[in-house]
């Protein structure tokens, strides 16, 4: 591998729209090199022994959380889980206290999940330790962006010119926003769809097409990107009823024929079967969403590779 | 006791006068303006290169008492006040409890005129408890002497108690004053939206859900004849409504804030509690309409909605931030520093708007020089650079989105009838 000529040594990975193109391309790099690592029989690299990382989730989460702990676990880090239910924070304790509490404990990276926009950017303006956010409020989930690039690369595809479609949930989801900073700044080109309700305002201005129809954005598409749809926005009348959803603006098998054969079909989980996304389409050839998955522990690896020892015996990883 | 302020650039709106004169200030009130007065065992204060004008009157601030004293009381809003040049504030009634009754305004008051830093004007609850439900005993609460009613922090949600409240306010000749914004709309939002709120992931507040609001309550003023006053409007669409009401004589005035009108929603980008505030800071179209409401008439105001909240209520994940924050420190020079430097207001227009006309519309005692009158008075700098630092601040809620804002212009000296409250920055003992 070759020496890298940028470093993320000691930095907060908050969003994709603060990393350089050639920052993102590290990562990607390293997250290739991590990934021979979860292959190996003995899943073992310890070069984050000694290092200690705190998993700080305000919101449940399976894959995110579990990726993330397991992630540093094969570099050799401790790694502790605090979730908001059995910590302090049902005390009332207040997020710069808790930081700084977590902190004192000699702390090397805190990776943080919260339900509130810039929770992050909060956090790291307090902490000393890295901070990685893991997804906050409708915001930004840097990691899922990064393993969705590195899950599109994989599968042969540069995203320089292709045609991407994100589907669904636009205005609230922090997977969207994330794609669009990253996707755009790597010269895709990226359209959105979905009900109008679940549009954000003034979309256009992050430089991508909007449809008013499913169907135009898939059209001819490299990768479509399926959001989850939380079933609460239903119950606040944003869409009539599921069943319309799925009918509409859910991906299903004649929808998607729409799209490139070879398109890549990501969802960033968990699926609601039958609503976004329909059963066929979650298991076709062309869904790389397990593969997201595998690829989202990896990537983790190399961002906690190169946050915490700034990617520092990188030459003896290949 | 008496005093002449000798030297000073006079500004005068409502005298029209701006000219290099003296003012002999004698039991409380201006006795005399004019070239070359000299008297004998007075004290006089040399203002050469100074601004003097009447003293800023603020009619939308939060005092915060009763009940709420962590964010602020009395005496540190009014200290705040006389700090920031500002003779005058009136304060909403969203405290605990609501003040709707003519007993806790008859206590503001007392309060205010025993400790008090500044003048303090009441404004009462429209209806009881802010609730929205039934009149406030509005009558009782005029007699007391209050300035105004509103239901500030929450728009009278009710087109019939808003009419009734209006109709029934006719005979007691006090205007209503409207935070006008269509609260359904606005529930879910924390920020502007637009592009910002499009990119940062914040649930915005459409500016639609103000002018909806404005709207009716432009109507309601037309059919009733009651005054309406609209406060802190902050979009394009609304204060071209009020333009429109005002054209056919409805009896509508209003105000705009200092950060609606020096701030936009990029404010927030990086999640800074301190910039959530309701109206939100919106986007600069929006910011360039209200200045040109300012030029030509449509806005009658300035003020600060000075918002003071404790720092462990505002220092926390900006959603979370409850709306406001503190503006009577930085009011007078942030309005220098982006408006009269950049030569959008000239200074006859921000004291007009900031001092002469809210004094008349409210009928407050102030707001002029004229002979005989009040001598509340504010002494400027208008060359004195600064920088915005809360940890000097008197008010209680620190945060403010201008920390460390470089500021050209500052009240050096306040006057508060006749008696110096601020000399130099620093609070005079009382």
């Amino acid at each position: 591998m070759a020496k890298a000529t940028v470093s993320l040594s000691g930095r907060d990975i908050l969003d994709l729209e603060s990393l350089s193109v050639e920052e993102i391309e590290l990562i990607l790099q390293t997250a290739a090199e991590m990934k021979k690592i979860m292959k190996m029989d003995i899943k073992k690299a310890p070069y984050l022994r000694g290092k200690s990382i705190i998993n700080l989730f305000y919101e449940p989460s399976t894959r995110t959380r579990t990726s993330f702990e397991l992630a540093g676990k094969y570099l050799g880090a401790d790694v502790v889980n605090v979730t908001t239910a059995s910590s302090s924070v049902v005390k009332g304790e207040c997020l710069r206290d808790t930081i700084l509490t977590v902190q004192s404990m000699a702390c090397d990276a805190i990776v943080m999940r919260h339900p509130i926009e810039g929770a992050a950017v909060y956090a790291a303006d307090i902490a000393t330790p890295v901070v990685i956010n893991a997804g906050d409020g409708a915001h930004a989930h840097p990691s899922q962006g990064l393993l969705d690039m590195f899950t599109i690369r994989e599968n042969g595809k540069d995203l320089k010119g292709m045609k991407m479609a994100i589907i669904g949930d636009i205005l609230y989801s922090r997977v969207a926003r994330t794609n669009i900073a990253a996707w755009t700044k790597m010269g895709a080109d990226v359209h959105v769809a979905g009900p109008m309700t679940l549009m954000p305002h003034d979309i256009e201005t992050l430089g991508v097409t909007v449809h008013k129809r499913v169907e135009d954005a898939i059209e001819g598409a490299d990768v479509v990107d399926v959001l989850r749809i939380q079933l609460e926005r239903q119950q606040k009348g944003l869409f009539p009823s599921p069943r319309e959803y799925a009918r509409i603006f859910g991906i299903n098998e004649n929808r998607l024929k729409l799209a490139k054969e070879d398109v890549i079909v990501l969802h960033s989980g968990p699926m609601n079967r039958g609503l976004e996304i329909s059963w066929e389409v979650g298991y076709c050839d062309n869904a790389a969403i397990r593969i997201q998955v595998q690829n989202g522990v990896a990537v983790r690896m190399a961002l906690l590779f190169l946050t915490l020892i700034g990617g520092k015996y990188i030459e003896n990883i290949d | 006791m008496k005093i002449l302020i000798k030297n000073g650039r006079v500004v005068d709106p409502t005298q029209k006068l701006d000219a290099v004169t003296d003012i002999l200030i004698e039991n409380g009130k201006i006795k005399k303006l004019g070239q070359g007065l000299t008297l004998a065992d007075c004290e006089t204060f040399d203002a050469a290169g100074l601004v003097v004008t009447p003293g800023l009157i603020d009619v939308h601030t939060h005092m915060r008492e009763p009940g709420l004293e962590a964010k602020e009381d009395i005496i540190s809003g009014t200290k705040a006040a006389a700090a920031g040049g500002v003779t005058t504030v009136a304060c909403m009634p969203n405290t605990k409890p609501v003040i709707d009754t003519s007993i806790v305004i008859s206590g503001i008051k007392q309060r205010a005129a025993a400790d008090g830093y500044a003048h303090v004007e009441v404004i009462g609850a429209i209806s009881k408890g802010e609730r929205g439900e039934e009149l406030a005993e509005m009558g009782d609460m005029a007699q007391k002497g209050v300035m105004a009613f509103s239901d500030d922090g929450h728009y009278v949600k009710s087109s019939r108690l808003f009419t009734l409240a209006a109709k029934y306010v006719t005979t007691f000749d006090k205007p209503l004053i409207c935070h006008a914004i269509d609260p359904e709309l606005g529930a879910e939002g924390y920020m502007h939206e637009g592009a910002v709120s499009a990119r940062i992931g914040v649930p915005g507040v459409p500016s639609v859900a103000e002018d909806i609001a404005v709207a009716r309550d432009c109507l309601i003023a037309e059919y009733t004849g009651a005054h309406v006053h609209i406060a802190h409007v902050a979009s394009k669409g609304a204060i071209e409504i009020v333009r429109q009401a005002k054209k056919r004589g409805v009896n509508i005035t209003s105000e705009v804030t200092v950060h609606h009108l020096t701030l936009t929603d990029e404010a927030c980008i990086k999640y800074n509690p301190a910039a959530r505030v309701s109206p939100p800071l919106r986007s600069k179209e929006h910011v360039e309409a209200l200045r040109a409401a300012v030029l030509d008439g449509t806005v009658d105001a300035i003020v600060t909605d000075h918002a003071p909240h404790a720092p462990e209520e505002k220092d926390v994940e900006f959603r979370y931030a409850p709306c406001g924050f503190c503006g009577l420190e930085t009011s007078l020079a942030v309005i220098l520093t982006d408006l009269y430097y950049t030569k959008i207001f000239d200074l006859n227009t921000i004291i007009s708007k900031m001092s002469c006309e809210p004094a008349k519309l409210f009928k407050i005692n102030g707001g002029t020089l004229k002979e005989g009158s009040i001598a509340d008075i504010t002494i400027m700098d208008l060359n004195k650079e600064w920088t915005v630092d809360s940890s000097k601040f008197y008010t209680r809620g620190k945060a403010t989105p201008y920390e460390g804002k470089v500021c050209k212009g500052k009240a050096v000296a306040t006057l508060l009838a006749g008696e110096f409250v601020m000399r130099d920055g620093v609070l005079c003992t009382k």
